[in-house]
């Protein structure tokens, strides 16, 4: 401790730590994986399909608010729940003919549909601007964000981090979307998603349309899958299909597993736990550079995983009651 | 709550009127559903590429078109024939507008890239039919070998050959190894599917970071010679691309051999027709599974070899072909090889003569969906058996 240089490291990361402006943007991402998982969550948990696309819905929800506001100078705010219809729309088409599938086949076929929506996002460029991808859709929302910011300056809080507005809309509909599917889930429709996971054909056996069920499960997790793609296009500024990676979806399901199975709110304690430690790590002061690190985070990622599904397949916070994986 | 009721109410007569649809449909005759699907084949072929400019090529696609569903027609039975009859239609049109030169010239660039994808598929298939293992991690070990004979070839500065040796080796360690420490263990507490999907995404990240995180992410290259051509034929061959073409199918016929002809290859068949069944009959089953991963992966390291030698290593390269492997693996028929082999081949082959009619950057896309399309029509796969799926 005597090497002035290394003092003035620690200390630099110790402020970095305390960075409100760093946490925040954490704070936001960790919001959108959980909109984007809690529809995940209805699939794997509560109607265990294995719906390995959800990243495919993101980009549709994503793409379509670009290219309708700023290609096509529509209303912001009309083109959000046109978009939620066209992922919509898109999950019906996939689930269709691949719902009546086995599991594995459901997963690839889900997996090979989204890298499919992000190939044609990456090649169509007179539509999405190839891998430049697309800015200037956001004049509404920030509008918006400086409004909300400062509303909160007034409040007394002068030094609001940048994506705090967009944090507090970040959570503020991912604790939405937790509370109202917590609350569907106790609805008669919710007990029949249950009975279809438990025991397709015994729910079949009592009259239910078990395949219908599960293409409204889909159709649920295709809008939060948009609802997160909105979020993500915002906090970017810009749209671009690399952010669209089959890996967004794997982290998802890290997410889910981390909070367990089954459990709506897990969610949420799924996507604070992986950022926090993520974006911690940062701080721990090893000598490697930036691509050693990144690499690090997602080795201590699939180790977390393996971990997981070996000793706890429930996840975390999971019941193993309602656990989905053994089949 | 409300919407969400509305939609179902909706949704179920939309799933209805589907089922419906579908049902009518599979109980046309057989010269109408052929007739049906060839058209909208060609159709999109013809929409996607250019109409006909002349009374001759009309003529000529029109006789394509019936020729197609006649033969369709006549063999209904047999999937594996009904492909080969589409695939030739397919041939046809892209020569009639393109000429032969041009269709044989992609066609050759279409078998390098399908001998990776056979090599790759055959292990994945194998593993995928006796242990009921979706392994997410094999295109991992893919870039796995890639790297290990970088490691030979260019760090080392030996011959690719040994190169290839040591990445063949290694990468059936790293198999053998893993089915040791994680899926026999978990195999013997009873994990479900799903559960051992979700484990081998986790072991490929730790894969593929672990190499990202020794190699880093900048692109890297093999000592090949990427240069000399050989023509044959009116037809240019880079030299490389050739020997990964003669190699590779060399260790697909070595390998159906291998799986026909010796007891070994027999018993690798019967644990994927029946694990418990073939353990019943006296099999030592997991010295014939420790086998199968020796095959699988040593394929896949031959597999993320040639891919490397073909373009450049990076983190991703194996990844980057999982999907397209699996393609094949589920064209074929889950667990049977001989099915992964020659869809791996086909796949190839079709995806790069996608590009005669889309973006050459979307050809991986035409593969998915041919993926998915099968799936839908046929989920046992062209040349598996019906059964639960």
């Amino acid at each position: 401790m005597s090497d002035p240089v290394q003092m003035f490291q620690v200390a630099v990361s110790f402020e970095a730590f305390s960075d409100l402006e760093f946490w925040t943007s954490v704070g936001v991402i960790a919001g959108i994986y959980v909109v984007f998982s809690t529809g995940l969550q209805m699939n794997v948990g509560f109607t265990g399909i294995q719906n390995f696309g959800q990243v495919g819905f993101m980009a549709i929800g994503a793409y379509t608010m670009a290219i309708l506001t700023a290609e096509e100078g529509w209303n912001f705010w009309l083109s959000l729940p046109v978009a939620v219809a066209v992922a919509v729309g898109f999950g019906l088409i996939i689930g269709l003919p691949s719902l009546r599938l086995r599991a594995d086949y459901f997963a690839i076929v889900t997996i090979a549909a989204a890298e499919a929506i992000r190939l044609i996002a990456l090649n169509a460029r007179d539509l999405t601007n190839g891998a430049q991808g697309i800015f200037g859709f956001d004049d509404s929302w920030d509008s918006i964000s400086e409004s909300i910011e400062e509303f909160i300056i007034d409040l007394g809080w002068t030094d609001v981090p940048a994506q705090f507005p967009l944090f507090l809309v970040t959570w503020g509909l991912a604790v939405l979307l937790m509370f109202v599917f917590s609350r569907i889930q106790s609805t008669p429709w919710g007990r029949v998603l249950r009975a279809v996971r438990e025991d397709e054909d015994a729910a079949r056996a009592l009259g239910k349309n078990a395949f219908a069920y599960k293409l409204q499960s889909l159709a649920l997790a295709a809008t939060t899958g948009a609802l997160a793609g909105f979020l993500l296009a915002l906090s970017l500024k810009f749209v671009v299909p690399d952010e669209f990676q089959p890996l967004v979806t794997f982290i998802g399901y890290v997410v889910l597993l981390l909070g367990g199975l089954a459990n709506y709110w897990g969610v949420a304690i799924g996507a604070i736990i992986m950022w926090t430690v993520l974006e911690g790590l940062r701080f721990l002061e090893l000598p490697l550079s930036e691509t050693k690190i990144a690499a690090l985070r997602f080795i201590i990622l699939g180790l977390v995983l393996i971990g997981l599904m070996a000793f706890r397949p429930q996840g975390a916070f999971g019941k193993r009651e309602e656990m989905v994986l053994g089949e | 709550m409300e919407a969400g009721q509305l939609a179902g109410k909706r949704n179920l007569i939309l799933s209805e009127r589907f089922a419906n649809a579908s049902d009518r449909f599979s109980r046309a005759p057989g010269w109408v559903k052929a007739g049906a699907g060839v058209l909208l084949l060609d159709l999109v072929l013809v929409l996607a590429d250019r109409l006909p400019d002349s009374i001759g090529e009309w003529a000529l696609l029109l006789v394509i078109f019936a020729a197609t569903v006649a033969v369709i027609t006549r063999l209904e039975d047999n999937p594996a024939v009904i492909a080969a009859a589409v695939l030739a239609n397919i041939v046809a049109i892209l020569v009639l507008y393109h000429g032969l030169h041009d269709v044989a010239q992609r066609g050759i660039n279409g078998l390098s890239l399908g001998a990776i994808y056979a090599l790759g598929a055959v292990g994945l298939t194998l593993v995928y039919g006796i242990l009921r293992l979706v392994n997410f991690a094999h295109g991992d070990f893919l870039t796995f070998g890639a790297y290990m004979a970088y490691l030979v070839n260019v760090t080392w500065g030996l011959p690719l050959v040994y190169g290839v040796a040591f990445a063949i080796a290694t990468t059936a360690l790293l198999g053998i190894a893993l089915e040791k420490v994680m899926w026999a263990p978990m195999r013997s507490r009873g994990a479900g599917m799903l559960q051992l999907l979700l484990m081998t995404i986790g072991l490929a990240f730790v894969i593929r970071y672990g190499i990202q995180f020794i190699w880093g992410t900048e692109l890297r290259q093999l000592d090949v010679n990427r240069t000399d051509t050989v023509n044959f034929l009116d037809l240019r061959i880079g030299r490389t691309q050739l020997i990964v073409i003669l190699v590779g199918f060399a260790a697909l016929v070595g390998t159906g051999l291998m799986l026909r002809a010796t007891l070994l290859g027999k018993r690798m068949r019967a644990l994927s027709d029946d694990l418990n069944l073939a353990e019943t009959s006296g099999i030592d089953t997991s010295r014939v599974i420790v086998y199968t991963w020796v095959f699988a992966a040593g394929l896949a390291g031959l597999a993320g070899v040639f891919a490397a030698a073909l373009t450049q290593l990076q983190p991703e390269l194996g990844f980057e072909l999982l999907l397209p492997i699996f393609a094949a693996v589920v064209l074929g028929g889950i667990g049977n090889a001989f099915g992964a082999l020659t869809a791996g081949i086909v796949l190839g082959v079709v995806i790069e003569w996608s590009t005669f009619v889309v973006a050459p950057g979307l050809k991986l896309a035409v593969g998915f969906l041919i993926l998915i399309i099968v799936l839908i029509i046929r989920p046992q796969g062209i040349f598996g058996r019906a059964r639960a799926v």
